[in-house]
């Protein structure tokens, strides 16, 4: 409860926390909304926002609502980042957790495969998982997960590595407890806060690289996005500039969001930055 | 004879929501040259506050409310910043707890013993150094030319002790400020430390505040005394007249928390009662050289062989680095030992596998040093008593049940088992940590420096807790200490490390009070305040 109230002292955290609450209500209205398929040819193509009020934000190049697409690709983005997320820190938590909690060959081993993750430019990694495995929404999302879990992986290595030789660990282990119960009921508790504040990073990302993906036609075309509402923008980009900039603003607002929580669950979650600017 | 510093009626305000309004009220003592002014009190007195009020080094928050603090007649709370910090180091030199912290770690001692030279006075290069060679063998440095080279880590702490010691009086400053300057020392390097910062004090003619929880070094070197309690000077006087007339109930109270070292009656096990533990030529060696490491290999046990008594309680003593700790993590088997066998009971707790190890955990429990550190604190402290008989098959209503009787037990209300660790007080943490041990239902009880942390007055309610469940429940108790008065309170039989070995074991009466081999003489030698016999 105290971390509630520390969170709500901070004016940057309760904007972004409204922020995410815009977008997902936005995300929750869309079949309400715009109940038609929003990919589906609307009208007139290129109608700039305000000239027909029948579409609000206007339309793109192929003649579908902007307005529908936005609010469309508010759920796709959340989906995305929401289970490319968790995929990460699943996989992150589970390799750190072991390496920390282990140590020696196996923490030696799960490093160097981390290592190896992390040499690999993450969005070049991206591009050859897509191109290999195609591109429907749930590989581009395991894959936006599988290149964003070493960073998590060490945070929660670390974790594990200081929290074990604690006292209260050994102190587990002369009840006669054993090493799984350990891991999961003692020390993961004890280890998560900071890794659920990097999950807002991880978040943000995860929606940042959908975009991109989308934005070079490599994402999948068959679900409304913001990022595929980018890339079919780019052809008009001198002129009807319109079309780019308000997923862009989409996307912009999502990630200022995740990542004013991220860091206001920081500040909540860290007692001993208090008082301190 | 005047006061070098005067403090009339300080009063130090801390910040809103704290747990009191003032750190420090209508504090006034003097300080004259050429004398030591012990300040005792127990944690959160204000002591080490008091000091810092002097220096003007509060933590950002507190501010001294009301009150003078006068250095040679002038006012250091009215001064400048500026000026302040040509007095701190210069006029008023301060000598903190942990000097490995006081240190900065990548500098070599000549270079920070010269800084104080060079940040106040004007001094060639050549004139700072041969000052710092001098200072530091009048510190009593063996060899001070390669003491100047050394880094921090090279030294061993009692070394580094005596480094921060001559930087803080580099420029013979007219008071020094010692905070628990002894606490993170073995004792026989304590003693030295004293002797030294008493021989210096009585050369130099400068005046010491020493602040410490001991009445023991007060013994030692306090000219006078001034005893703090919640933030309040409850009593002050000459050292004779605190030690042994106190007044103030309060004083009172901590002398007579302090264990004597004599034990007045000695409460015998029968000497032929059968051993519960018999640990045989037990050895732990730490680090191996591998292929790509150079490894500095450490033998922290070397065939140690101790034999516990049914119903007895066995000390184990020794100064850090002795390998007491290392036996007792053996025992409950969080270490292998390299060699030798842990018989309980005639089970040798060795040779069983891992699992079956956890089945016996309950049979030998142990109760951790530090109280803050050995409780989870994301559990409530009913959950962290009850854990233990449920990890062992105990269904939950009849563990919560059993942890409710032992909150009981050992003097916690049973309300507290629904909150978390840290909303208790050390002692009480301590409880929760005995609690839980005792959860199992043990039949020996591993305490490792289990009241160390402790102030007096909770260390000696812990000690008579122990005492008194080991003669209820009839356990059986390896307690480990540095601290000789603590094992002559509870112990019957002593076993003195050192480096690894057991150097003299036997009736605690008979090592404490006639020690045969050299090294437990010159810890018992080394016991501050050991001359000084507590009144009452």
């Amino acid at each position: 409860m105290r971390a509630v109230r520390r969170y709500l002292r901070s004016p940057a955290a309760v904007i972004g926390l409204a922020l995410l609450a815009l977008v997902v209500g936005v995300a929750l209205a869309a079949p309400l909304a715009f109940p038609g398929d929003p990919l589906g040819l609307a009208g007139r193509p290129l109608q700039w926002p305000g000239a027909n009020p029948r579409f609000p934000l206007g339309t793109d190049p192929s003649g579908r609502d902007i307005a529908a697409q936005i609010f469309h690709g508010a759920r796709t983005s959340l989906l995305i980042g929401g289970v490319a997320t968790a995929v990460s820190l699943g996989i992150g938590i589970g390799v750190g957790a072991a390496a920390g909690f282990y140590g020696g060959w196996m923490d030696d081993a799960l490093m160097r495969v981390t290592e190896a993750f992390q040499t690999l430019p993450g969005f070049l990694l991206l591009l050859v998982l897509v191109a290999v495995f195609g591109s429907a929404i749930a590989t581009v999302t395991l894959a936006i997960g599988i290149v964003s879990w070493p960073a998590t992986a060490r945070l929660t290595r670390a974790e594990f590595l200081t929290l074990r030789s604690r006292e209260f660990v050994q102190s587990c282990r002369t009840l006669g407890m054993g090493n799984a119960r350990i891991m999961l009921r003692e020390i993961l508790p004890n280890a998560l806060p900071p890794v659920i504040v990097y999950a807002g990073v991880v978040m943000a990302s995860s929606i940042l690289l959908e975009s991109a993906l989308a934005f070079l036609n490599l994402s999948d075309p068959n679900i409304a996005s913001w990022g595929n509402l980018i890339g079919a923008g780019k052809g008009v980009l001198r002129v009807q500039w319109y079309v780019s900039a308000i997923p862009g603003i989409a996307i912009l607002l999502t990630v200022l969001a995740v990542s004013l929580v991220g860091q206001g669950l920081n500040d909540a979650l860290n007692p001993r930055l208090e008082g301190r600017g | 004879m005047s006061a070098v510093l005067e403090v009339g009626s300080l009063a130090v305000a801390l910040p809103p929501g704290a747990d009191r309004l003032f750190a420090l009220q209508g504090v006034s003592f003097n300080l004259h040259a050429g004398e030591i002014l012990c300040m005792v009190g127990e944690s959160g007195s204000g002591k080490s506050m008091a000091a810092s009020a002097v220096m003007r080094l509060l933590p950002p928050g507190v501010r001294v409310a009301a009150g003078r603090i006068a250095l040679d007649g002038t006012d250091l709370l009215a001064i400048s910043a500026p000026a302040m910090r040509r007095v701190r180091g210069a006029r008023i030199a301060m000598i903190f707890q942990d000097p490995m912290t006081a240190l900065n770690p990548l500098r070599r001692i000549g270079d920070q013993v010269g800084e104080m030279f060079a940040a106040h006075t004007d001094l060639a290069r050549e004139d700072i150094r041969r000052r710092v060679l001098a200072l530091l063998g009048e510190v009593r440095l063996p060899d001070p030319a390669a003491a100047a080279r050394a880094f921090p880590h090279e030294l061993s702490g009692g070394q580094r002790q005596r480094a921060v010691i001559a930087m803080a009086l580099a420029l013979e400053p007219r008071v020094l400020i010692a905070d628990e300057p002894t606490t993170a020392l073995d004792v026989t390097t304590q003693a030295q430390i004293l002797a030294l910062i008493r021989d210096l004090q009585r050369r130099r003619g400068t005046a010491v505040l020493f602040i410490t929880h001991d009445f023991g070094v007060v013994a030692d070197i306090a000219d006078r005394v001034a005893v703090m309690q919640a933030g309040r000077l409850v009593e002050q006087g000459p050292a004779a007249d605190i030690l042994q007339r106190a007044r103030h109930p309060y004083t009172q109270a901590l002398i007579a928390a302090v264990p004597p070292l004599a034990r007045a009656v000695a409460a015998m096990p029968p000497a032929e009662a059968p051993p519960v533990l018999i640990v045989q030529g037990v050895s732990k060696t730490f680090g191996r050289p591998g292929l790509f490491r150079r490894g500095r290999v450490t033998r922290a046990m070397d065939d140690v062989s101790l034999v516990l008594p049914r119903g007895g309680t066995l000390g184990i003593v020794g100064e850090s680095g002795s390998g007491k700790s290392t036996l007792a993590r053996c025992i409950v088997r969080l270490l292998e030992p390299d060699a030798g066998s842990i018989r309980l009971d005639g089970t040798d707790l060795l040779r069983l596998t891992r699992r079956d190890m956890r089945r016996q955990a309950a049979r030998v429990q142990m109760v951790f040093q530090d109280p803050f550190a050995s409780l989870n604190p994301r559990r409530r402290a009913g959950d962290l008593v009850a854990q233990g008989p449920m990890l062992h098959g105990v269904g939950r209503a009849e563990a919560t049940a059993r942890a409710r009787e032992l909150f009981a037990l050992v003097g916690l209300h049973p309300d507290a088992a629904d909150r978390f660790p840290h909303e208790f007080s050390g002692g009480q943490r301590q409880r929760i940590g005995l609690a839980r041990a005792l959860a199992l239902r043990p039949e020996v009880l591993v305490a490792d420096e289990t009241v160390s942390a402790l102030d007096v007055s909770v260390q000696a309610q812990v000690l008579r807790l122990l005492a008194d469940l080991r003669a209820r429940l009839g356990l059986s108790m390896i307690f480990i200490t540095h601290d000789l008065r603590v094992a002559a309170q509870i112990c019957d039989r002593v076993a003195v490390m050192r480096e690894g070995r057991v150097v003299e074991q036997g009736d605690a009466a008979a090592v404490l009070g006639a020690p045969r081999h050299a090294y437990t003489q010159a810890l018992i030698a080394a016991v501050p305040g050991r001359d000084w016999v507590p009144p009452g």
